[in-house]
């Protein structure tokens, strides 16, 4: 599912870490450290303070960085709203698996890295007031890849935003797909989610799907896809295989614009393009029209 | 048909099988010739079972793939009594690489969705190799959901390398159509049986593959990811896919039947006939048949209710992680120490 994702190696995806210099450790996430950074989306050179104080966008283009799930929770949630799910849950390695290094070691690392556990976060809060279920995957974390504890915690989210009869959102922020660490536990994940969604559904339940960049793979052709209503960042990469593998099976130079956010949208797999600092307010008038 | 190309592992079962031929040419065979014939044909009955007991995964991988491995349109010959197959999406056209239709599984009615990567050239191309694009995962739906509607019980059939990666199957929403069956597959009111036949090729395969019963065949494999995407990735920094990488890396994913089983992710391995389904179809096609229709017997017991509760736990329970206790958040965030309350 990951053939063409970037190597779990090198820390955030899309030119994150750009700026870092020779002999620094890894940046943990978020915008690249230093006062200023440059942009991948207009090659400026940026005031990096403005950056952040735009939710990760860019001042000159609105490119939109990448930002680790606990900003976006802050972003989206009414301050100290938010009351986490599953935060034990831990990875395991079933298959022994081991590439350049242990996976159980990656693993460490990732966390030591990152000072996350693992690629998602869930829970409940309130947006504007309103209650919600919100679990986000982050693409610092091996890639935002789905394995067994991604499954589960966003399992157990859909079972409660079900029970709780809590409107759900999902962010997915997912180049690596299911990860192959974990083999074919991890492609389970992709049944198991899906099938807690057939049951919010029969409820009834509001899903509402953010893809940002990057939700491929596994992700993308699972939980990510099936919102009720599917929103996703300006200029996020999204598709099922990954563009590498799309060029060598086709012989041919991709279109421009192939597998973004705003190709989807041409395509009809998703309903609307939003800015980040607009997703709040995006997402608190879909549960109004779609409250019972 | 050409003879198929000997995988390097049957070379000396073939060598065996070629002193045989010779033996047998004899018009008049002494009684000593027949004891010699006897005994050649016990030998090759041995190194055939030895071989394939200690086929490691890319070995399997290459049986998986093996040419004249028996394929859907195979099976539909050998296993069904009948096959009425139907065409199209309703939306956009018929995807070759999955076939659907009504058949008869020892009397029983079902419908039965199939993947077929065709053998030859012509076939092959028609059919993308059994890599579907979006609208043949959405006829499986369309013909699924008939299915529920007349109470009919799916079979399907697995067996391709993955969905098909390309612009056309993108701008269709190739994932919408994959995440679709799963999630309607897993709450169709109607027994779905399902077995992989050959390669079980990551979300290409899992798009037919939500079922109540889930068999893989003995030299079948079911994996996240193929052994060449994975080299690609892992192993990248060291020449990529090489065969040697592909090897390490099909070997790594531990994605054959026994494993499969050993975690808890299949029902059932069907056992093949000595020395691969390739080179018996018939006998691979009884113990087939044998598998789906027993499988499709028991399940014909339960209620719908009762159905969609247990195929929903079969796939709820499958995942391993830790459970970490309270106060061991607290001090270090790694796995390492965590209190194991670990779930298969």
């Amino acid at each position: 599912m990951t053939e063409d994702t970037p190597p779990t190696d090198p820390v955030p995806p899309h030119g994150a870490g750009a700026q870092r210099s020779g002999n620094d450790p890894p940046k943990k996430r978020g915008v690249p450290e230093g006062v200023w950074v440059r942009c991948p989306g207009c090659g400026q050179t940026v005031f990096r303070k403005l950056v952040d104080e735009r939710q990760g966008l860019c001042p000159e283009c609105d490119h939109h960085f990448y930002i680790s799930a606990r900003d976006r929770i802050a972003h989206l949630l009414d301050a100290e709203s938010f009351e986490e799910w599953d935060e034990n849950l831990r990875p395991s390695d079933p298959l022994g698996f081991s590439d350049r290094k242990p996976y159980a070691e990656r693993l460490v690392s990732e966390q030591k890295r990152t000072g996350m556990p693992e690629a998602c976060v869930s829970g409940r809060g309130y947006l504007r007031g309103r209650p919600l279920a919100l679990a986000i995957t982050d693409s610092a974390f091996i890639m935002g890849s789905m394995g067994s504890v991604v499954g589960e915690k966003l399992t157990r989210a859909i079972e409660r935003a079900t029970e709780q009869k809590l409107p759900l959102a999902i962010v997915s922020g997912s180049g690596g797909g299911a990860r192959m660490h974990e083999g074919i536990f991890s492609l389970m994940q992709m049944g198991k989610t899906c099938a807690a969604l057939g049951k919010l559904n029969e409820a009834g339940g509001l899903f509402i799907s953010v893809l940002t960049n990057p939700t491929m793979g596994g992700v993308a052709a699972s939980f990510a896809s099936l919102g009720d209503v599917v929103l996703a960042e300006p200029k996020a990469l999204i598709g099922f295989a990954g563009p590498r593998v799309v060029e060598a099976t086709v012989k041919q130079k991709l279109p421009g614009g192939f597998q973004t956010s705003e190709f989807l949208l041409d395509h009809g797999f998703v309903d609307r393009i939003v800015s980040r600092p607009d997703l709040r307010g995006e997402i608190a008038r879909l549960i109004d029209y779609c409250s019972r | 048909m050409p003879a198929a190309p000997l995988l390097p592992f049957e070379r000396p079962i073939r060598q065996l099988e070629e002193k045989l031929a010779a033996l047998e040419a004899d018009p008049d065979p002494s009684s000593h010739l027949r004891d010699a014939v006897r005994a050649l044909r016990r030998e090759i009955r041995e190194k055939t079972r030895e071989v394939f007991e200690n086929l490691d995964a890319a070995q399997t991988v290459k049986v998986a793939r093996h040419a004249e491995r028996p394929q859907t349109r195979d099976y539909i010959e050998l296993v069904f009594d009948e096959f009425v197959e139907l065409h199209g999406d309703r939306a956009f056209g018929d995807d070759r690489a999955i076939l659907t239709g009504f058949a008869k599984l020892d009397g029983q009615r079902v419908l039965l969705v199939g993947q077929q990567k065709g053998r030859t050239l012509k076939e092959r191309t028609e059919c993308y190799y059994g890599c579907a694009h979006p609208e043949g995962y959405r006829k499986a739906l369309e013909k699924m959901r008939l299915a529920e509607k007349f109470g009919l019980p799916v079979v399907c059939l697995i067996d391709t390398p993955g969905a098909y990666p390309g612009v056309g199957a993108e701008e269709r929403g190739q994932s919408y159509a994959i995440a679709l069956n799963l999630r309607e597959m897993a709450r169709l009111k109607t027994p779905i049986v399902c077995c992989v036949i050959g390669e079980g090729g990551s979300g290409g395969a899992l798009g037919i593959g939500i079922g109540d019963h889930v068999a893989v065949m003995q030299f079948a494999y079911y994996s996240v990811i193929s052994p060449e995407g994975c080299a690609g990735i892992l192993y990248r920094t060291e020449g990529g896919a090489t065969p040697a990488n592909v090897d390490r890396a099909a070997n790594a994913l531990k994605f054959t039947s026994d494993h499969l089983l050993e975690f808890g992710i299949i029902e059932e391995v069907v056992e093949e006939p000595p020395g691969g389904a390739h080179r018996d179809h018939r006998a691979a096609a009884g113990a087939l048949k044998e598998s789906l229709g027993r499988a499709v017997r028991e399940l014909s017991g339960l209620s719908p209710d009762e159905l969609l509760a247990h195929r929903y736990e079969r796939f709820r329970r499958i995942g391993q992680f830790e459970e970490a206790v309270a106060a061991e958040i607290a001090g270090d965030a790694s796995a390492e120490d965590a209190t194991t309350a670990s779930s298969t």
